[in-house]
């Protein structure tokens, strides 16, 4: 672990550089929207966080997984060949610590204790993160109720501090160290150059009002918080559009397609949404979750009690408010939360 | 590293028509490489994605039972556009098989016990793969009376209708073979399946029940399992739900905390009593 | 503007209390500044919580098909003409709605707002005509008819054109404003520079349906995009599939469309959609001199086939 400091003035010149051995990516103006994109000319400094997730680094939108060949001349016919191919080396800079964690919950779920989805894993080793800790918090960030933080370290191979004038950058994990070693126009970060990064981590924590409490979910049974009253009120103005699982950083769940045009085509896998009654319609046209109410419960129970159950308590939200300002009837994920916390 | 999206390639070495309507249809099929054979190791109870290139993939609980070396056996309805192209296809074909998917029946739990065990319609498919393992003579004795209850609408709609008319000669095994209404081609058993099973009334001391159909036979066959004894732990279910990955990733098939496709298929009436009734 | 959410509350009040409806919908103060939460009050308590401002960017009408209770909506000009259009399309009965019409002076856009005040607002009011958003270390007083959306500014039916209660007097009907200002740049385009110009404005869809679920008009059980025998388009986010699908949502919502903005506004991603809806609607106004959800007896005419259509494609 070290802990080096690099001249706000510098940052251009030291992600330049890194530019040798990695493709790098940080904040970057879209419009009016922010998106994670490969850097040109400067990236931006001052900023809350991105629009959509950065989740598709590892997990894009739309991916071809296999390819194939139709019809019965070729041998090859109707074999399954797969897309995967050696990842370009990314770095990500400016990643905050909600995203960060948001993959690391990922991990857990990408890798089960019997399979790995290898579309995810590849991608991810390939891919270095520079996280950049935030000073401000947003008001409508829960982070620190859901095992996260402003200045939260887990999934980051570095993280850094904006101090002012300089940034302070501390290694994580090796690939996080090896970048600071091989890096020039870095020091070595002092005693008060760390005094400053506590301050600001501590001050940003306090800053957080929005406090969400979770304990109670982990001790109810399931069945108790799936048949609790409040779900009809939660469901009453929900479009079951899907946006919030579309910018949400760890909602997961996905659909595969085939594709063919003439004889040739492709597997590949798309974002779905468990808002869509069509996620889990039967082909007999039987539907386990056939209403509006069954749709929006499953999404809540899913992050706020499945997952923790099944991943050793890890909540699978990292209260990075997204959901909150894209909905467009402003379903407020902090009220369910508290609802199902009674 | 492995893909565990990538299936198997697979001939299509015959196609049996079972159902006078023509809807279900079984697939016997063989591996190209013996490698993949080898390493496809099953346990009766499991499922498989079947693979067809261009439409997509289904989840179907593997018929054949492991002790019927050589090839896979599938029953598969016909119901929306995989299913269908699936039926399309002949004999020869190539296509794609991903697994074995899921947990099994608990064949180490039921050892020493009576087993009784229920299907309704075409969901009999893994419990013949059941019925025919613990049939095999390596493994008969380490199980207690056989009792099979089977029902179907009519008289055609039987699968393996040969294989069944042999068990109910065999003494190893006690078979009733039933149909819903009275047709001028059975001499047999008629009546639902709830019925059939109440008036042949197997002791549920020391033993387990598999209860795989619809979910209208499933709720009339419970109360039936409980007069006769069976405690919630002995009674054991086999879900279906809609699937995609089949590996407990993309979120689409659970109930509850459990993902269908790798916590189950196979649950316990306890265990479901626990969760939500989303399948 | 704040008469209003006092009339509003009054006449909810009255309704449930005599029993005329089991519902009324309106809106509720949002938990983010610049938001409000389509509500629905069933008792006189929860009536307290209904407001109107400049936010009610979302179509109440959007949550009346297949609806069996009584509901009264506190429905601005474009939502009652969508309301006008349900009863048309039999989404639901005219006995059913109460019209509580609201004279409308436009909702605002919060991104007009976000480009005067680029600094995280931490908290918004409105009052006599100004809008003051406050946040660290800041407040600044905007002009709200600086801010309002593109379709309102533009409105041309800000009265409820049919109504059960009014809420205050008419406002006046926008006058000095060219209808077609939004189109200018894209009706000055060739053919083949306009397939560039649709396809650049959707580039970054996600295809999260919002626009879909928001738009009132869009209660379809089983949508285009959902069906699969046959499948009508791919789910992936290729181009050419993002393009049909919002090329073919405009063409069933033609002659239906009121503009009410309800579809940009959900965007999130902020994806001018209305452009595709706004051509085909000069398109109908100027085939067949109609106008979405104005009257219950005029009906739209690429939805219903009369014998004596005018048309000769149809004879």
């Amino acid at each position: 672990m070290a802990e080096k400091i690099l001249k706000k003035s510098g940052l251009d010149g030291f992600l330049k550089s890194l530019g040798e051995s990695y493709k790098v990516f940080g904040p970057m103006a879209e419009g009016r929207e922010i998106k994670f994109g490969p850097i040109e000319g400067g990236i931006l400094l001052d900023f809350q966080n991105s629009r959509m997730s950065p989740k598709d680094f590892f997990f894009p939108q739309s991916e071809r997984m296999f390819e194939f060949v139709t019809g019965s001349s070729s041998e090859e016919a109707n074999i399954l060949k797969s897309c995967l191919t050696e990842p370009e080396p990314r770095l990500v800079y400016g990643i905050r610590p909600c995203d960060a964690k948001a993959f690391a919950v990922l991990d857990k779920i990408f890798t089960n204790d019997q399979y790995t989805d290898v579309y995810w894993t590849t991608k991810r080793e390939a891919v270095v993160l520079v996280g950049l800790g935030c000073n401000s918090p947003c008001p409508t960030c829960f982070c620190t109720s859901v095992g996260c933080g402003p200045f939260h370290e887990e999934g980051l191979d570095v993280l850094v501090y904006d101090l002012g004038e300089n940034l302070l950058l501390k290694s994580l994990t090796e690939k996080g160290g090896q970048i600071l070693e091989k890096a020039e126009g870095l020091e070595e970060a002092d005693e008060e150059a760390l005094e400053t990064a506590a301050g600001l981590k501590d001050r940003a924590e306090s800053a957080i009002t929005s406090v969400v409490e979770t304990d109670k979910i982990e001790e109810r049974e399931v069945m108790e918080l799936f048949e609790a009253p409040h779900w009809e009120m939660v469901q009453e103005r929900c479009l079951n559009c899907g946006v919030c699982t579309f910018v949400c950083p760890t909602c997961h769940c996905f659909d595969i397609q085939d594709e063919v045009a003439g004889q040739v085509g492709d597997r590949i896998r798309n974002w779905d949404t468990c808002m869509s009654w069509l996620f889990t319609v039967h082909g007999s046209g039987h539907n386990p979750r056939p209403d509006k109410t069954s749709r929006v419960r499953q999404r809540f129970m899913h992050k706020f009690k499945y997952i923790p159950m099944k991943r050793d308590g890890d909540i699978g939200c990292v209260g990075c408010g997204r959901c909150i300002v894209s909905c467009p009837v402003n379903i407020d994920v902090r009220d369910v939360v508290r609802d199902m916390n009674l | 590293m492995n893909n565990p999206y990538l299936p198997y390639p697979v001939r299509i070495d015959k196609i049996v028509v079972e159902t006078e309507d023509k809807n279900l249809r079984s697939f016997r099929l063989v591996f190209l490489n013996k490698a993949d054979e080898e390493a496809f190791n099953y346990i009766p109870g499991q499922f498989a994605e079947l693979s067809l290139a261009g439409y997509g993939e289904i989840p179907i609980g593997i018929a054949s039972s492991p002790t019927e070396e050589g090839h896979l056996l599938f029953t598969v309805n016909k119901v929306g556009s995989v299913s269908t192209a699936l039926h399309n296809m002949n004999e020869g074909d190539i296509m794609g098989v991903r697994g074995p998917l899921g947990n099994s029946y608990p064949l180490e739990k039921m050892e020493g016990k009576d087993v009784v065990i229920v299907a309704g319609g075409f969901a009999v498919t893994t419990l013949r793969s059941t019925i025919t393992w613990i049939l095999d003579p390596a493994h008969r004795e380490k199980y207690g009376r056989i009792t099979f209850a089977y029902g179907v609408r009519s008289p055609g709609m039987f699968l393996y209708s040969d294989e069944m008319k042999a068990w109910e000669k065999r003494d190893d095994i006690d078979t009733f073979l039933t149909i819903d209404r009275e047709h001028h081609d059975w001499n047999g058993l008629v009546g639902m399946v709830p019925a059939v099973l109440e008036e042949a009334a197997p002791s549920s001391e020391n033993a387990v029940a598999l209860v795989c159909g619809p979910p209208i036979m499933i709720r009339f066959t419970q109360p039936v399992l409980e007069k006769l004894g069976f405690g919630d732990e002995d009674i054991i279910l086999s879900l279906e739900n809609r699937m995609k990955c089949g590996i407990g990733i993309c979120g689409r098939c659970n109930v509850g905390p459990e993902y269908v496709c790798k916590d189950g298929p196979v649950f316990t009436k306890a265990e479901l009593n626990k969760l939500p009734r989303e399948y | 503007m704040e008469s209003r959410t006092g009339k509003i509350r009054e006449i909810a009040r009255r309704l449930l209390t005599e029993e005329k409806v089991d519902v009324v919908l309106g809106y509720k103060a949002g938990t983010v500044p610049l938001r409000n939460i389509p509500f629905f009050a069933r008792t006189p308590e929860e009536v307290e919580s209904l407001i109107w401002d400049s936010n009610g960017r979302i179509n109440l009408a959007n949550f009346l098909p297949r609806r069996e209770d009584r509901i009264a909506v506190a429905a601005k000009g474009c939502d009652v003409r969508n309301i006008v259009n349900h009863i048309i399309e039999n989404q639901i009965k005219r006995e059913q709605v109460y019209i509580i019409g609201v004279p409308c002076e436009g909702m605002i856009d919060p991104e007009l707002v976000y480009e005067r005040e680029g600094r995280l607002i931490e908290e918004a009011a409105e009052a006599d005509g100004k809008l003051t958003v406050r946040g660290n270390g800041f407040e600044t007083v905007l002009d709200r008819n600086e801010l309002l959306r593109q379709n309102c500014r533009i409105c041309q039916h800000r009265n409820p054109p049919v109504y059960d209660e009014l809420v205050g007097e008419p406002v006046p009907e926008e006058g000095d404003v060219s209808p077609l200002e939004d189109l200018e740049e894209l009706l000055a385009k060739a053919d083949s520079e306009r397939y560039e110009y649709f396809h650049d404005l959707v580039k970054t869809c996600i295809r999260c349906y919002a626009c879909r679920d928001a738009c009132p008009l869009c209660y379809c059980h089983v949508c285009f995009v959902d069906e699969h025998m046959p499948q009508w388009l791919g789910k992936s986010i290729d181009p050419r599939d993002v393009i049909t699908y919002h090329f073919l949502r405009a063409f069933h919502c033609a002659g239906r469309c009121t503009d009410c903005g309800a579809c940009e506004s959900a965007c999130p991603l902020n994806i001018k959609v209305r452009q595709f809806t706004r051509l085909l609607e000069k398109d109908i106004r100027e085939l067949y001199g109609y106008e979405a959800g104005l009257s219950l007896d005029k009906l739209p005419p690429l939805t219903v086939y009369l014998p004596d259509d005018r048309e000769e494609f149809i004879k």
